[in-house]
């Protein structure tokens, strides 16, 4: 197989897009793909401050260095999900990451900070695993995006994470969350802008994107994540595309041009115990963060 | 030829030579979810794999 620019052997195809590239010219297509989606969604522009969320994993790490190659003033965020070996272990590929590009980072422990850690939140709550660490990632990211004053918070969602959650939704008939899933969210009273630049790129060439950039991620699943939902759909939904190449970005593309689902907007105040944002007395977050810290 | 596969790690052989496409097949593994990598190359679908390779299947679905 030959790259579709210089004609060198080829290092990624990309079926949907009937092409392969060798190593450079696939660089240079991820890139662009980003830049192209901050540019067609005005995510933020070169005088923004910018905040991303890191976990360790292909596809924040090659988004932090996707927006580091374009000049973007892009910030760090790890937090320390308290899961052993796992947390420290990605905790060191970030590290490795940020000293190798001099870049900022800025790491939260939850345990420190919040007193829980996600196994604790875990056995004491009914929520899954996976549902205590994204309310908890989602409530501390944007806690500390607002803290640091930052434009924009970025988020590592590529295109098969959104196709995979629009399936859920979908499946479900998700009304709200299909009114809320959008590529920019924009800020509002006590919510931190949030951006999405990697929906154009597929898991698959996130993850070779960081193969060839030379970027160490940590490969190891969590393991947490038995019966994660997401997983479960993307392994569907990478049947379909194995199928009919292409299927993945039609779905999410066509949801993105149809525009939003109306649903009515939750009326929200704010929460007793934190003041955030809540549809309730007190926040998820905050409730979860009683029950798990109960002794 | 030498397979390592991951979650969890292990080692498996496969009968050489043979492609990336054809040794996929025969692990029952749908292309779209892993890369696979030899030292540091990746391999496309019509790759050749020798007897004495040694080719990493990397899974490339995680979640959030």
């Amino acid at each position: 197989m030959r790259c579709r620019v210089c004609t060198s052997r080829a290092a990624v195809e990309v079926r949907r897009h009937n092409a392969a590239f060798c190593r450079d010219h696939f660089i240079d297509h991820v890139v662009r793909q980003v830049e192209r989606t901050i540019h067609e969604f005005d995510m933020f522009d070169h005088t923004d401050r910018l905040v991303i969320g890191v976990s360790g994993g292909k596809d924040s790490l090659a988004l932090w260095d996707i927006l580091h190659r374009l000049g973007y003033r892009c910030e760090g965020i790890y937090l320390d999900l308290g899961i052993d070996a796992y947390s420290t272990e990605s905790g060191e590929y970030i590290e490795r990451f940020v000293k190798e590009r001099d870049l900022i980072l800025r790491v939260v422990d939850l345990q420190d900070a919040y007193g829980f850690t996600i196994p604790q939140a875990a056995e004491s709550t009914r929520r899954s695993p996976c549902s205590a660490c994204g309310l908890s990632k989602r409530y501390i990211l944007n806690e500390e995006a607002l803290k640091g004053g930052y434009d924009a918070l970025v988020m590592g969602h590529n295109l098969d994470d959104e196709a995979a959650t629009l399936f859920s939704n979908v499946l479900n008939w998700s009304v709200e969350y299909l009114a809320r899933q959008k590529v920019v969210l924009p800020a509002s009273d006590g919510l931190v802008k949030k951006v999405k630049p990697l929906v154009r790129v597929a898991e698959r060439e996130t993850a070779a994107y960081a193969v060839l950039s030379g970027i160490d991620y940590e490969v190891e699943e969590c393991p947490m994540v038995a019966g994660n939902t997401v997983n479960r759909m993307k392994e569907w939904m990478a049947l379909l595309e194995h199928r009919s190449p292409g299927v993945t970005q039609h779905f999410l593309g066509g949801f993105y041009k149809v525009g939003s689902f109306d649903a009515a907007p939750p009326v929200l105040r704010s929460c007793e115990s934190c003041g955030r944002p809540t549809t309730g007395e007190r926040c998820a977050f905050c409730r979860l963060q009683e029950l798990a810290t109960r002794s | 030829m030498k397979v390592i596969l991951r979650h969890p790690r292990r080692e498996v052989t496969v009968g050489a030579p043979t492609t990336v496409d054809r040794m996929l097949k025969t692990l029952d593994i749908v292309p779209e979810t892993v890369l696979v990598i030899r030292g540091s190359d990746l391999l496309t679908r019509d790759s050749l794999l020798a007897v004495d390779d040694t080719v990493e299947v990397r899974p490339v679905i995680s979640g959030g």
